[in-house]
């Protein structure tokens, strides 16, 4: 069946259509929209709990009569994984907030994840007839997800999705991030055999080492991976596809095809003097001392260097968490170094605003030049140059460029590099005849996401170079059909 | 060796053999048979002990793919190792992942100079096999503070044309450190090629050494990592003036590009927290 049609059948359910009747759309859009209950910056900017507390029960209902139920529901269109959004946020109205889990689960595994981590506002939010025709505050679509996935948890009924029977044909899923964790899930629905493989201690990628406890706690996603255990799919930490054994090896042991989610790698440095100095790390290093590692933590072996001035270059997402995290770890002073203006700003606004009710400072349009050091090589002064911006460029932001002369120092004792990642060489170096794009990422027909060798799909930011979680999940759902599409075929 | 296709993909890791080779040196052979059986000299693993442990790299000193086994030697410096020490045959080391890095580049040269100090001569062993299989002419000299400190002696004999001991206070071998041991043997005759592998300042000088003599060299390099996969760049070096990463884009390079300097003072930057936790440990 079509998705249109679907919905459409969805949308026409007696229920629906009562629950449409029952209040006027007059007074439905005369409602402002429920604000997000957050710990008191003050508070949160010295602990690691969550900072959103999520919406009480009515909360979350008054926020769903909102929802017009639209003919034309164009927040999907701006779902990467084409959640059926007015189905789950109707559900909520009618107080069936297992049901609204459930209706999440049919197309996203991963659902208390992506209610706390979706850029919403550019995606469903951006597209709801609220954004679009009334110049309103959208639905918070994104906070009733996370509002039913909660509820459901929290509720001790989690609901397992279906699968289909099972066929028997194994197909390996390498990394266990965002990407790899909804093409398991979707494969198993199909009815595959499928087996994750991660390179690290632990299953989630970059929903753990990466993205803070105060924004996605741990149990969160350790939740929704057990919850895919239940469906079937099994997990082998501590496993390098192309190192602990190769690509031919797994095919010998009956894996059918393969779904490459291997992240985004390599982290970039900036190649100016000085960078390698004691106190300089990249945020995936910091991020991952403190989140995998538990740096931060006195029952955890891995130290981190703790910072009283702490400057983490760059302004996106990454960078946002990293400067969080420098703040929830003491430091007295913690900054964004960002050479273009707030505007051109890659971060989310609600992680921007988050980071300046915590007192983080923004040095917008700076750039660090070069790194100093005490006697022992720590990092004690970063010379900062000021920058301005010019025309556009090819990403369609305003270019900045450097004003001479200005340059001055600034004392810092530990600096996060947040400036983005190249391609991980791991699976490029394991497979040579694979064809790369010229950024040295995996070349796919954008479709089934299939690469150059046919039993072979890839998806999430070793595709992308560095994007979103729910990005990287659409790529893996999308990968699952190809997968699916592949296997039925041959 | 092929794995069936019904291969359990159970946890694997554990110690089938462990004996001390000096007070605080320690080798154990470990069941990790798709990593026995994959590796290649110059290979890696990371292992992490139980809930809280730290991620630490580990050189792989020999391997066995028939009994599916990888043997590690192992110094006690710290808090990890220390903790790996403690535990005997039939336990289970939580987590062991790789074979990391890439693999030695082995090739017939002529006469190949092998260095190794300290614990560095566990990695250097598969190495010295590797050059004397493929047909070179191999001398190691192998170095150590003193006799009861040095490894591996026997077994580099076996696969060495000519083996020169030094120890530093001269009660094993010759009197001296590792570079007299490498220059007596670039005086004595034509040496194509050199790896040196130890302490990062025995590596400085070793390479200064070959660079004298114009002796195209390579070592193996025993930085700080975090994920040992690419993903973190802890550690990061120069070479030739370029950031390369240990992990993947090493962990051997060209002797005499490395910034020895740079790696010695990164190799310190957790120094006091090591030796508070260490202190730590021991107390408990």
């Amino acid at each position: 069946m079509e998705i249109s049609e679907y919905l459409k059948a969805e949308r026409s359910q007696p229920w629906r259509e009562e629950l449409r009747k029952s209040v006027k759309n007059a007074d439905r859009t005369k409602r402002e929209r429920v604000v997000m209950p957050e710990q008191d910056a003050a508070v949160r900017a010295t602990n690691q709990k969550e900072v959103n507390l999520g919406l009480s029960k009515e909360q979350a209902m008054n926020e769903a009569v909102r929802c017009l139920d639209c003919v034309d529901p164009t927040c999907i269109k701006g779902c990467p994984v084409n959640i059926n959004i007015p189905k789950f946020i109707k559900c909520i109205e009618a107080g069936e907030f297992l049901q609204a889990a459930k209706a999440l689960k049919e197309t996203n595994a991963l659902p208390s994840v992506c209610g706390r981590v979706c850029p919403q506002e550019v995606q469903c939010e951006a597209n709801c007839f609220y954004t679009q025709k009334l110049k309103k505050h959208a639905v918070a679509i994104g906070n009733l997800e996370r509002f039913a996935a909660d509820y459901e948890r929290e509720s001790g009924k989690i609901s397992v999705p279906e699968v289909a029977t099972p066929n028997g044909i194994r197909v390996a899923v390498v990394g266990s991030g965002p990407a790899g964790l909804a093409a398991a899930g979707d494969l198993t629905r199909y009815g595959y055999d499928v087996t994750v493989f991660e390179a690290l201690h632990e299953i989630g990628g970059v929903l753990k080492y990466g993205i803070p406890e105060f924004r996605l706690p741990n149990i969160i996603v350790d939740v929704e991976i057990e919850n895919l255990r239940k469906m079937g799919v099994r997990f082998e930490t501590n496993f390098i596809v192309g190192k602990t054994s190769g690509f031919d090896a797994l095919r010998t042991e009956g894996y059918k095809a393969f779904f490459i989610g291997s992240g985004a790698g390599l982290p970039n440095f900036m190649n100016i003097p000085g960078e390698n100095c004691i106190g300089i790390f990249s945020s995936n290093e910091y991020l991952t001392r403190i989140n995998l590692m538990g740096a931060a933590r006195p029952e955890c072996d891995t130290p981190v260097l703790s910072g009283h001035h702490v400057a983490v270059i760059g302004g996106g997402n990454t960078a946002m968490d990293s400067v969080r995290t420098a703040k929830r770890l003491g430091a007295a002073r913690a900054m964004i170094v960002y050479r273009r203006s707030m505007n051109e700003m890659p971060a989310r606004a609600e992680e921007i605003y988050h980071a300046q009710q915590e007192g983080v400072e923004f040095m917008c349009l700076h750039n660090p030049v070069e790194y100093r050091a005490d006697k022992k090589g720590r990092v004690n002064r970063m010379i900062v140059q000021k920058m301005e911006l010019g025309d556009p460029d090819a990403s369609g932001r305003r270019r900045p460029t450097p004003v001479e002369g200005s340059e001055f120092p600034i004392d810092v004792d530990t600096v996060v590099v947040s400036v983005g990642v190249s391609p991980n060489p791991l699976i490029a170096n394991a497979l040579p005849s694979l064809e790369l794009t010229r950024w040295g990422t995996l070349a796919v027909n954008p479709e089934t996401m299939q690469t150059s060798i046919p039993d072979l799909f890839a998806g999430g930011d070793i595709v992308r170079g560095g994007a979103t979680v729910i990005l990287a999940m659409g790529d893996g759902r999308r990968a699952a059909a190809g997968i699916h599409q592949y296997l039925s075929l041959s | 060796m092929c794995f069936p296709s019904d291969f359990k993909l159970i946890r694997v890791n554990k110690i089938i053999k462990k004996e001390f080779l000096s007070e605080n040196v320690f080798r154990m052979e470990i069941e990790a048979p798709r990593i026995a059986q994959s590796r290649e000299a110059g290979h890696f693993v990371m292992i992490r002990i139980g809930e809280g442990g730290e991620r630490i790299p580990l050189t792989i000193a020999d391997a066995d793919a028939a009994r599916g086994t990888v043997t590690l030697i192992v110094q006690k410096v710290g808090c990890t190792s220390a903790k790996l020490s403690k535990l005997n045959e039939g336990d289970f080391i939580s987590d062991v992942v790789g074979p990391l890095g890439n693999a030695t580049h082995i090739e017939k040269t002529g006469t190949v100079l092998c260095a190794g100090g300290g614990v560095g001569i566990a990695p250097l062993y598969p190495i010295v096999q590797g050059f004397k299989r493929a047909g070179n002419r191999v001398i190691t000299v192998l170095a150590a503070r003193s006799a009861d400190l040095l490894i591996l002696e026997k077994e580099m004999t076996e696969f060495s044309d000519d083996v020169i001991v030094m120890t530093d206070d001269g009660s094993h071998g010759k009197k001296g450190l590792v570079t007299a041991g490498m220059e007596e043997v670039i005086l004595r005759e034509k040496v194509n090629q050199a790896v040196v592998i130890g302490p990062a300042v025995m590596m400085k000088f070793a390479a200064a050494t070959t660079q004298k003599y114009n002796i195209p060299t390579m070592v193996s390099l025993n930085t700080i990592m975090v994920d040992g996969t690419g993903m973190c760049g802890a550690c990061r070096c120069s070479v030739g003036d370029k950031t390369r990463f240990v992990c993947v884009d090493g962990p051997e390079f060209d002797a005499h590009q490395v910034n020895f300097d740079e790696m010695l003072q990164r190799l310190g930057a957790y120094k006091d927290d090591e030796m508070a936790a260490y202190q730590q440990y021991l107390n408990s």
